[in-house]
C-alpha cells in the first residue's frame, strides 16, 4: 500500500533556480537561504521517497490565457523544463508516475473533485525549483513526480478550505493505491511577496511566521483564511500559500514538525520552508 | 487571522474587496478578459525564434496581435503599470522581462516609485511593510 510519509512546504522563487544553475548557492546573498535547506537535503537523501506529489502553480508556461484549470493533475510519463524566456533550465527531465497519477485522478473525480487531466506539458520553475532545493544537482531526479497544478493566478482561485479538502482526498487516494510506495506531498510557492504595481516589494515576516505556526499545529484555522487576508497581508502573489494547505490537508490532524526555516529576502520574496510528518 | 467557515461568499462583495488594496491590480476575470491578447502576445515570447523576431521589429511583431494602439504603445515603452491597467498579468509579462534581459526584481522595481538600487535596498531591509498598505478605504 502506498503511504504519504511526509509533507514539505517551500517557496519556489525562480532566482533560486538561477543560483543553483550558476553555482552561486554559497555566496553572501544566497548562502543563508541554501544553508536553511541543508538539513532538508540530507533528510531527503535518507528518506528516499519513491514519488513526490508536487503541488505548484504554472506561471503562464504550460497553460496560457486560453484554458485555466482550477486543479490539474499531470498523468504523463515525463515532463520537460519550460522555456520561460531565458531558455529552459538545465535540469533533468521530470519523470512522472502515470499509474499513481491516474489512480489519484480517478479517485479524486469519484470523490467530487472535478480534476483536469494533463498528459503532456512542460513544467516551469514552480515545479523544478523545489526539486533543486531538495535534491541539489543530480544527473537524474531521485524520485518520480506527480505534478498537481493549482490556479492561483486568475481570480477567483480555489478557497483555502477547498485546497485543504483536496489534500484530504489525495491522502485517501494514495492509501488505496495497491503498490508499496513511499510518497511525499509538497506544497510550494510564497511566502509573502508582491510582484506588481506600486505596492510591489511587500513582505510580512510576522504573518508568514504565524502561518507556519498554524501549519505546525493541530488547528485547522489556516484552511479558513480568506483570499483577501492573503492579499492584504502578504502581497498579491503571497496567495500562492494556499497550495501549502493541500499539503497540510493530506497529513491529517496531528503533525510533527521536523524542520522550519525562514529568510528575507530572495529577490522580491520571503523564503520559507517547513518539513512535517503525519503524527498518530 | 479571521475566518468564517460557513458563510457563502457573495461575489459582489468578494470582487469589491479585491479593488480595495493600494497599488495593486488583482487579476480578476474582468482584467483577464480585457488583457487576453496582451497576455497571449507575452506568452508567445517563450521561444528563441519569437524573441528574435520581436527584437528585430517590435512594432511589426505587435501588429500581428489583436492589440489596441494603447496596449501596443504601453508595450513599446515598457510601461508595466499601464499594462496591468489594460489587463496584463505579471506572470505573462515576465516573458517580456526576460526577453529584455531584466531580472524579475529589476522589472518589478519599475512599477514602484523607486529606482532599482533603492528597491533592492528596501528588500534587503525587510521589504515594504504591510502597515498602511492593506486597505484604501480603511487606511490601515
Amino acid at each position: 500500500m502506498a503511504r504519504i510519509t511526509a509533507g514539505v512546504g517551500s517557496s519556489h522563487v525562480p532566482l533560486l533556480g538561477v543560483a543553483v544553475d550558476q553555482g552561486k548557492t554559497r555566496d553572501d546573498y544566497f548562502g543563508p537561504i541554501f544553508a536553511g535547506y541543508d538539513w532538508t537535503r540530507s533528510w531527503e537523501e535518507a528518506e528516499k521517497p519513491d514519488v513526490v506529489i508536487l503541488v505548484y502553480n504554472d506561471h503562464a508556461s504550460a497553460f496560457d490565457a486560453n484554458i485555466i484549470p482550477t486543479f490539474a493533475i499531470g498523468c504523463g510519463e515525463n515532463y520537460k523544463s519550460a522555456d520561460e524566456g531565458w531558455g529552459p533550465r538545465p535540469v533533468p527531465d521530470v519523470e512522472g508516475h502515470a499509474d499513481l497519477a491516474w489512480h489519484i485522478a480517478q479517485c479524486l473525480i469519484l470523490d467530487d473533485f472535478d480534476m483536469t487531466i494533463i498528459n503532456e506539458m512542460d513544467v516551469d520553475h514552480g515545479l523544478t525549483v523545489p526539486l533543486s532545493m531538495m535534491f541539489g544537482q543530480p544527473d537524474k531526479w531521485p524520485c518520480k513526480v506527480v505534478p498537481l497544478a493549482v490556479n492561483v493566478v486568475t481570480y477567483p482561485i480555489p478557497s483555502g478550505n477547498r485546497c485543504w479538502a483536496l489534500g484530504e482526498a489525495i491522502a485517501r487516494a494514495v492509501q488505496s493505491f495497491p503498490e508499496e510506495l513511499n510518497v511525499q506531498i509538497w506544497g510550494t510557492g510564497g511566502m509573502s511577496h508582491q510582484l506588481q504595481g506600486p505596492r510591489a516589494g511587500l513582505l510580512n515576516r510576522e504573518w508568514d511566521n504565524r502561518f507556519l505556526d498554524l501549519l505546525e499545529s493541530d488547528s485547522e484555522e489556516a484552511r479558513y483564511i480568506p483570499h483577501i487576508e492573503y492579499l492584504r497581508e502578504t502581497g498579491s502573489e503571497g496567495i500562492e500559500m494556499v497550495m501549502w494547505l493541500v499539503m497540510r490537508g493530506a497529513l491529517g490532524k496531528k503533525v510533527k514538525s521536523l524542520h522550519r526555516h525562514y529568510h528575507i529576502p530572495c529577490s522580491n520574496t520571503a523564503i520559507g520552508h517547513l518539513v512535517l510528518e503525519p503524527a498518530a | 487571522m479571521t475566518c468564517d467557515k460557513h458563510a457563502q461568499t457573495d461575489i459582489h462583495e468578494y470582487l469589491a474587496e479585491l479593488e480595495d488594496i493600494p497599488g495593486t491590480r488583482v487579476f480578476t476575470a474582468s482584467r483577464a478578459r480585457k488583457g487576453y491578447w496582451i497576455n497571449q502576445f507575452a506568452m508567445s515570447l517563450m521561444t528563441t525564434e519569437n524573441r528574435e523576431s520581436f527584437k528585430t521589429d517590435e512594432r511589426a511583431y505587435l501588429d500581428r496581435w489583436k492589440l489596441s494602439d494603447e496596449a501596443k504603445a504601453a508595450v513599446l515603452r515598457r510601461d508595466y503599470n499601464a499594462l496591468l491597467d489594460l489587463g496584463g498579468n505579471v506572470y505573462f509579462l515576465s516573458k517580456l522581462f526576460s526577453t529584455d534581459g531584466l531580472s524579475f526584481a529589476e522589472a518589478v522595481s519599475t512599477m514602484t516609485d523607486m529606482t532599482f538600487p533603492e528597491y533592492r535596498e528596501m528588500m534587503l531591509r525587510g521589504g515594504r511593510p504591510a502597515q498602511g498598505n492593506r486597505s484604501i478605504k480603511g487606511g490601515y
